[in-house]
């Protein structure tokens, strides 16, 4: 009996490295000293590619554009997302079903049906594909996400702290600013690290509609016919380290914050 | 109740501030609805009228309502059609026996940590999804650890024995890219269950297996259907693993838009393969409201 208790936690764990095997692989070949274009087989260890990140300038050019696109996406998709999510949590109103299922299927819509639809429409009104259509394609797969992510979290607190505010006189811009706002901060904080993540990953929607522009995922795919430069594997090894640190950091900050309140 | 309905002096300021507070969640929707509206639904109505034109890119297209172009989505492209339905569906059926597990493994046995393991779940979403998928290919290699085992004991042949450039290699890359997406509504159904309900099932005397088949299937049914719709629906349209881990012979429905688009510029035939893809879709999601209501949809 005993050793069947085991088999859970022990499956558990094999999931999870499971789940970090190809992560490894990618932080492992950052190292690679690798011989001519291709990045594919173990050759031996090396630094150099850490010290000469951008050998290849195109890739700290995408990378700019990926960070300043996720970063106004992502800002965007939250606000919106979030008096969305303000709605639905708060307020029992006529369509809130329709509202519900509007906002699933930008979730389980194919990216391939998303890209090219929004691409159909920029071609319909000749506007030429660059910056500006991958940002708002971005907003638009983020919102519901964030809708999600802030909802979860309103769902989560005390009415009663609001009532409490009203009932003080608090007018209802007040109450929000003073009581509702920094009580969901944590959801909104949360939905913009997910959007950012959303946004830098990218890769399938931007292809459609990002014409010339380039950002790092579309920069790696059209490298991955002439050979993926090691530097790539710095690039998201250094974005895996940056982002978990932050999301530890964030974790952190919440829990103090809960511990504070009780 | 007659008290209310005596002519007391309405106050218009309180009636006024009710009317301001019934109208505050449709001003709260209107930006993001809009924004949905505009850059969703008309351009899936756009692509519905690209849909049925005909032409080609040098004289310009017209609307004439070719209806063939989708037939030719059963005909012309009737491999990848079957392919992507192939390649979902087992993508799907592998991803739900990994994820039910792991997440009844999170939700009933991962104590305090929890919060731990799903972030270690989702952690590798950290890493961008291209470069995790081109280390699949790293891994799965010609004369990489994995093939090389596979041949010792005996699941591949010998000689020219591959997985990469295989159905197998591609269906790989969708269980990877798609477990987190199964099995996190699953461990939300699964967390909302009364453990009292498990306990009461012992004391009448169900064995575990009954109590699981008859309490905890059951109940955790919308997480399982939720994971599946997250899973089927865009692994059948994706064409990131069938490009990098398959060969032409792999190629999906994803694919076939992706180069209509992008490469080959033929709009009608992409535009109508595209929305039998989101055709799909609808179904799928009206069949799932029906049976588990909208409320959980987006939860």
């Amino acid at each position: 009996m005993r050793w069947r208790r085991a088999l859970l936690p022990i499956y558990l764990m094999a999931a999870l490295t499971y789940m970090f095997i190809p992560v490894m692989v990618v932080i492992a070949f950052s190292f690679n000293d690798n011989q001519g274009r291709f990045n594919v087989v173990w050759q031996g260890f090396t630094l150099k590619h850490w010290l000469d990140p951008f050998a290849d300038p195109g890739i700290i050019e995408a990378l700019g554009v990926s960070l300043v696109i996720a970063m106004l996406a992502a800002a965007v998709a939250t606000v919106l997302g979030t008096l969305i999510a303000l709605a639905l949590a708060r307020y029992n109103f006529k369509g809130r079903s329709a509202t519900n299922v509007l906002l699933f299927f930008p979730m389980a819509t194919p990216e391939v049906v998303m890209g090219s639809s929004l691409l159909g429409l920029f071609v319909a009104l000749r506007v030429g594909t660059g910056f500006l259509t991958v940002l708002l394609a971005h907003v638009l797969f983020i919102i519901s996400y964030a809708v999600a992510t802030v909802r979860a979290r309103i769902v989560g607190f005390d009415r009663h702290l609001e009532e409490a505010a009203m009932d003080l006189y608090a007018n209802e811009w007040d109450t929000f600013r003073r009581v509702t706002l920094p009580m969901i901060m944590p959801g909104v904080f949360a939905a913009f690290l997910l959007g950012f993540a959303l946004s830098v990953d990218d890769f399938i929607v931007t292809n459609f509609t990002s014409g010339s522009i380039q950002t790092f995922p579309v920069y790696v795919w059209g490298a991955a016919r002439r050979g993926i430069p090691p530097q790539v594997n710095v690039v998201g090894t250094a974005l895996f380290i940056i982002t978990v640190s932050a999301m530890l950091f964030f974790l952190r900050w919440q829990r103090r914050s809960a511990l504070k309140k009780a | 109740m007659t008290a209310i309905a005596a002519p007391t002096p309405v106050n218009p300021i309180a009636l006024a501030a009710a009317r301001r507070r019934r109208r505050v969640p449709y001003l709260l929707l209107l930006p993001g609805l809009l924004y949905l509206f505009v850059f969703y639904l008309i351009p899936l109505i756009s692509l519905g009228r690209m849909a049925l034109q005909s032409g080609n890119l040098q004289a310009g297209y017209e609307l004439t309502w070719e209806w063939e172009n989708f037939l030719q989505v059963f005909t012309t492209y009737r491999p990848q059609l079957l392919r992507s339905l192939g390649y979902s569906i087992g993508a799907t059926l592998i991803t739900l026996a990994l994820g039910y597990p792991l997440a009844y493994a999170i939700a009933f046995r991962g104590g305090r940590w929890k919060n731990l393991l799903l972030v270690l779940l989702l952690m590798p979403f950290l890493v961008p999804f291209l470069l995790r998928t081109l280390a699949w290919r790293i891994i799965l290699a010609d004369q990489g650890l994995v093939v090389e085992t596979l041949k010792t004991i005996g699941f591949l042949p010998d000689a020219n024995g591959r997985l990469l450039a295989t159905g197998w290699a591609v269906i790989a890359g969708l269980v990877y890219a798609f477990l987190p997406f199964m099995t996190l509504p699953i461990y939300v159904a699964l967390e909302k269950i009364d453990r009292s309900l498990l306990e009461a099932s012992g004391d009448l005397y169900a064995t575990p297996a009954t109590a699981f088949f008859k309490v905890t299937w059951p109940l955790s049914l919308t997480g399982v259907i939720s994971g599946t719709l997250l899973t089927a629906i865009p692994a059948a349209g994706d064409y990131i693993n069938s490009q990098l881990l398959g060969s032409p012979a792999q190629t999906m429905m994803g694919n076939v838009v992706e180069s209509k688009f992008l490469s080959i510029i033929d709009y009608p035939s992409a535009a109508s393969i595209s929305l039998t893809l989101m055709l799909a879709i609808v179904v799928a999601v009206v069949l799932y409201v029906r049976s588990v209501g909208s409320e959980e949809l987006i939860a």
